[in-house]
C-alpha cells in the first residue's frame, strides 16, 4: 500500500518566467514580431534624441538667464519663467491678480465641499445652487464693481480667459442646448423644423466662421448705440456654437428614455411641463453625462479659436510675449509649455469622462 | 396630411360650443404656441434686419452681391488648376479659395486615414512596444489644440527648413526650403488632351479587368492580382503618352531671392496639412480600433481554424466586418477635418476663410455677404458628405435581417 505524500511543486523552466518569457511572448514570439520591435527600436531612435535633447539636455535651466546667453541649441525655459504671470492672468493688474486666485480657490472649495455632500439629501440642491451663484460671484470678483476696481475685458487673458470663455460657454448652452433639443422632438412642426435647422446649419459650418459673425455681423444687428464688448461677442459665438451640439447630445439622451416612461407620465396625468422636468430630463441627462464631458472637452479645445478673432487666451500670449523683443524667437518653447498645461487638463478630462462612461455602463446593463 | 391640423383647428375653432375646453385641448394649444413662437422670431428678425439696415447706411457699406464682379487687386501664394492674377475678380478668388480648402482637405483625409490605419491596427498588436507607441501617439496628439499644432509645426518648419538659397535639392528638379516644395510642373498644350484621354481609357480598361477577374473570383475562386494591370493601364500608360508627344515638363529655378516656374505648395500648405493629418489620424485610428473590437472574436478563431495566417484574417475577415462600423465616424472626421482647414487662416494658407473672409471682407467691408457664402460653401460640403453617409448606411445595413 503506497502513500501517497504531496510533492513538492517544480519551479516552471526559466524560458518561461519573468522577464525573458514576457520578452518572448510581447516582443520576440514570431519572425514578424522580432521585426515590428526593430522597427519600433528604430522609430524611438529616431524621435527621442531630438526631443530630450531639445528639453533637457541642450536646455538652459537658468531661471534668470535671458534670451541671449541662453544659447539656441536646446530650449531656454527662463522664458517661460520670465512670462509665466501673462500665460495665467494676462494682462491682468498686478496688484488685482488675489481676485483671480480667489476665483479659483472658491472652485476648489465649491468641489471639495461637494465631495463631502455625496450621500447628502441636499446635494441636488447644493449642486444647483452652486450652479446658479457662483457665476455672479466670479463674475464681480473678475470685472469688479461692489467696491471693487473695475478690469476691463480687453485685459484679460491667458489660462484665465482659456476657463472663462469654456466654462461661459458650457454653463450658457446648456439650458438651450436642453430647449433645442427637446424642440427637435417635439411634435410640433414648426418648432421641430426651426430647431433641426438651427442644429444642423450650426454643425455644418466651422466654429470660426461662426466667431467671424459674431465678431463682425452681430454687432450690425443691434441698435448703434450699443458697444458690443469684444470678449462678450466671443462668447455669445461660442455659445451659439456649443447650444447646437449640446442639443445634439442631450437628444441621444432623450431617445434612449423608453417610451413606457413618457406613456407612465402622460396616463398618470402629468402635464408637459411637469412630465419633462420631472420624469424626462433627470433620466435623460443622466445617461447623457460622459457625451456632454466629452464635449466640454471639445469646446475647450476650441476655445483656443479666439485668438483669431483678436483675444488674448493662452494660445494667443505666446505671440504677444515672443513679440517683445527681448524673447524674439522663443515660439517652440511657449507652445510647448501651452501644449503641456492644456494637455494635462484635457487628459484628466478625457480620463474623468472614461471613467463616468464605465460607472454608468454598468448600472444600466 | 400638412392641412389635416390645421383644418382640424379651425374645425374645433368654428366649434363655439366648448370654448373652455379648447384652451385646454392640446392640440389647440400646440397651435397657438407655434404662432407665438414664430411672431416672436419674426420680430427680432425684423427688428435685427431693421438695425442692420440703418447701420450699414450710416456706416456707407454697399450691400448686394456686386462686388464680386470688381477686380480683387491682391496676390495668392498658392493657386492651383485656375489661373488667378490680382487683376481677377472677387469672384475668382471666392473659387480659388473654395478649390485650395478642397485641396488641403483632400491632401489631408488621404494622409490622415492611411496614418490612421496603421496606428488604428498598431494599438491592437501582440508587439508590446509598438502597441504602447501607438496609444502615446494617440493620447499625447488628440489632447492638443488642432490650432496650437497647426502653429507650433508652422513655426518648426519655418526654422527647420533651409532658406532659398541653401534648398534642398533633388535632382535639380524638385527643391524644399522655408518657402515650400518646389515640383516640376507638366507644360499643358495641345497635345496634353491625348494624355488626358489616354488616362480615361486607362481607367475604363482597368474597370473591365477588374470586373472580369472578380467574376472569375466567383465562379471559380482563383484570384488574380489585379495591381500590374492598374499600375500599366492607369500610372504608365498616360505617361508613356506624355513622353510621347513629346510634352516638356517646366521646372522650378532659383531666380534672384525665389523660385520662378514650376509649381509650389506653399510651407503653410505643409504646416496645415501636416497638422490636420495627424490630429485627425487619432480619430480615426479609435474609430478603427473600436470596429475591430466589434467583431465578434469566433470570427477570427474560425478563420485561424480555417488555417488562414495572421495576415490574411486581418485582411479577408476582420477588416471587411470592422470598417462597416468604422466607416461611418471616420466620414464624420473627414468633415471635421474640412471644417478644421479653415484654421489656415492663422498661417495665412490661403484657402476659402483666408482668402474670401479675410482679405476680402478687408477690402471690401460687407461682412455679411461675404461670411453668409463662406458658410455656404461648408454647409454645402457636409450637406454632400452627410448623404454620402447615408447612402453608405443604407448599402451596408445586414441584409434579410
Amino acid at each position: 500500500m503506497a502513500i501517497y505524500s504531496l510533492k513538492e511543486t517544480k519551479q516552471p523552466p526559466q524560458s518561461q518566467t519573468k522577464a525573458v518569457a514576457w520578452l518572448k511572448e510581447n516582443l520576440f514570439s514570431s519572425v514578424s514580431n522580432v521585426a515590428l520591435t526593430f522597427i519600433a527600436l528604430y522609430l524611438i531612435y529616431l524621435l527621442l534624441p531630438p526631443i530630450l535633447n531639445w528639453t533637457i539636455f541642450n536646455a538652459n535651466f537658468d531661471l534668470t538667464a535671458d534670451n541671449q546667453s541662453c544659447g539656441r541649441e536646446g530650449a531656454c525655459w527662463a522664458f517661460i519663467n520670465a512670462n509665466f504671470k501673462m500665460f495665467i492672468y494676462g494682462f491682468y493688474p498686478q496688484e488685482e491678480l488675489w481676485r483671480v486666485n480667489t476665483m479659483f480657490g472658491i472652485i476648489v472649495v465649491l468641489v471639495a465641499f461637494g465631495s463631502l455632500l455625496k450621500t447628502s439629501q441636499y446635494r441636488a440642491h447644493y449642486i444647483i445652487g452652486s450652479f446658479l451663484i457662483y457665476p455672479i460671484v466670479a463674475f464681480i470678483l473678475l470685472y469688479g464693481g461692489l467696491g471693487l476696481e473695475v478690469v476691463e475685458t480687453d485685459k484679460w487673458g491667458g489660462l484665465t480667459l482659456t476657463v472663462v470663455v469654456a466654462a461661459v460657454g458650457i454653463v450658457a448652452s446648456f439650458p438651450l442646448g436642453i430647449l433645442f433639443a427637446l424642440g427637435r422632438q417635439s411634435k410640433m412642426r414648426i418648432v421641430k423644423f426651426i430647431s433641426v435647422v438651427y442644429i444642423e446649419f450650426v454643425r455644418g459650418v466651422p466654429l470660426i466662421t461662426i466667431l467671424f459673425m459674431a465678431s463682425v455681423v452681430l454687432p450690425l444687428f443691434f441698435s448703434a448705440g450699443m458697444d458690443f464688448d469684444k470678449l462678450l461677442r466671443a462668447l455669445i459665438g461660442i455659445t451659439l456654437f456649443q447650444t447646437a451640439y449640446i442639443a445634439e447630445v442631450i437628444r441621444g439622451g432623450l431617445q434612449a428614455i423608453p417610451r413606457g416612461q413618457y406613456e407612465a407620465a402622460d396616463a398618470s396625468g402629468l402635464s408637459f411641463v411637469q412630465k419633462t422636468v420631472l420624469v424626462i430630463l433627470p433620466q435623460a441627462l443622466k445617461i447623457s453625462i460622459p457625451n456632454i464631458v466629452g464635449s466640454f472637452i471639445a469646446l475647450f479645445k476650441d476655445t483656443t479659436l479666439v485668438l483669431i478673432i483678436g483675444l488674448f487666451d493662452m494660445l494667443a500670449i505666446v505671440g504677444a510675449a515672443t513679440s517683445n523683443s527681448n524673447w524674439l524667437g522663443r515660439e517652440a518653447e511657449g507652445y510647448v509649455f501651452v501644449a503641456m498645461v492644456i494637455w494635462v487638463i484635457l487628459y484628466s478630462m478625457s480620463r474623468y469622462s472614461k471613467r463616468l462612461e464605465v460607472r454608468f455602463s454598468t448600472e444600466h446593463k | 396630411m400638412a392641412n389635416s391640423w390645421v383644418s382640424h383647428f379651425f374645425i374645433k375653432f368654428f366649434m363655439f360650443t366648448k370654448l373652455k375646453s379648447l384652451l385646454y385641448n392640446n392640440e389647440v394649444r400646440a397651435v397657438l404656441f407655434q404662432i407665438l413662437a414664430v411672431v416672436v422670431i419674426a420680430y427680432f428678425a425684423y427688428q435685427a434686419f431693421d438695425n442692420m439696415m440703418l447701420n450699414i447706411e450710416q456706416r456707407g457699406i454697399r450691400s448686394g452681391f456686386g462686388f464680386l464682379n470688381n477686380e480683387s487687386g491682391f496676390a495668392v501664394n498658392d493657386s492651383f488648376f485656375l489661373e488667378y492674377s490680382p487683376a481677377s475678380t472677387n469672384l475668382q478668388a471666392f473659387y480659388v479659395g473654395i478649390v485650395n480648402t478642397l485641396i488641403v482637405s483632400i491632401t489631408g483625409i488621404f494622409f490622415a486615414s492611411i496614418i490612421g490605419l496603421v496606428v488604428g491596427i498598431a494599438r491592437l498588436s501582440n508587439n508590446y512596444l509598438i502597441k504602447k507607441m501607438a496609444t502615446a501617439y494617440i493620447e499625447i496628439f488628440r489632447n492638443i489644440p488642432i490650432l496650437l499644432q497647426i502653429l507650433f509645426w508652422y513655426s518648426i518648419a519655418l526654422n527647420a527648413f533651409p532658406s532659398p538659397r541653401n534648398s534642398i535639392n533633388f535632382f535639380d528638379s524638385v527643391f524644399l526650403n522655408s518657402r515650400g516644395l518646389y515640383l516640376p510642373k507638366p507644360i499643358m498644350d495641345g497635345d496634353f488632351y491625348f494624355v488626358i484621354a489616354s488616362f480615361v481609357i486607362g481607367v475604363i480598361g482597368y474597370i473591365f479587368i477588374k470586373k472580369r477577374s472578380d467574376k472569375k473570383h466567383d465562379e471559380t475562386g482563383i484570384v488574380t492580382n489585379t495591381i500590374p494591370y492598374f499600375l500599366g493601364l492607369v500610372v504608365f500608360l498616360p505617361m508613356v503618352v506624355y513622353f510621347a508627344s513629346g510634352a516638356q515638363l517646366d521646372y522650378p529655378a532659383l531666380k534672384g531671392f525665389n523660385f520662378k516656374g514650376g509649381t509650389d505648395l506653399s510651407i503653410e500648405f505643409f504646416a496645415l496639412a501636416f497638422s490636420l493629418s495627424i490630429y485627425t489620424a487619432t480619430y480615426i485610428a479609435e474609430a478603427i480600433r473600436s470596429g475591430v473590437e466589434s467583431v465578434d472574436k469566433g470570427q477570427k478563431e474560425a478563420a485561424a481554424a480555417l488555417g488562414l495566417k495572421n495576415t490574411r484574417i486581418m485582411r479577408l475577415i476582420i477588416l471587411p466586418q470592422a470598417l462597416r462600423v468604422a466607416i461611418p465616424p471616420i466620414i464624420n472626421q473627414y468633415l471635421n477635418l474640412t471644417k478644421n482647414s479653415s484654421l489656415a487662416t492663422a498661417v495665412g494658407y490661403s484657402e476659402l476663410v483666408t482668402i474670401f473672409s479675410g482679405t476680402v471682407l478687408n477690402v471690401i467691408g460687407q461682412a455679411i455677404e461675404i461670411i453668409i457664402l463662406t458658410m455656404l460653401v461648408y454647409l454645402t460640403i457636409s450637406l454632400v458628405i452627410s448623404l454620402i453617409l447615408n447612402i453608405f448606411n443604407k448599402k451596408m445595413q445586414i441584409k434579410g435581417g
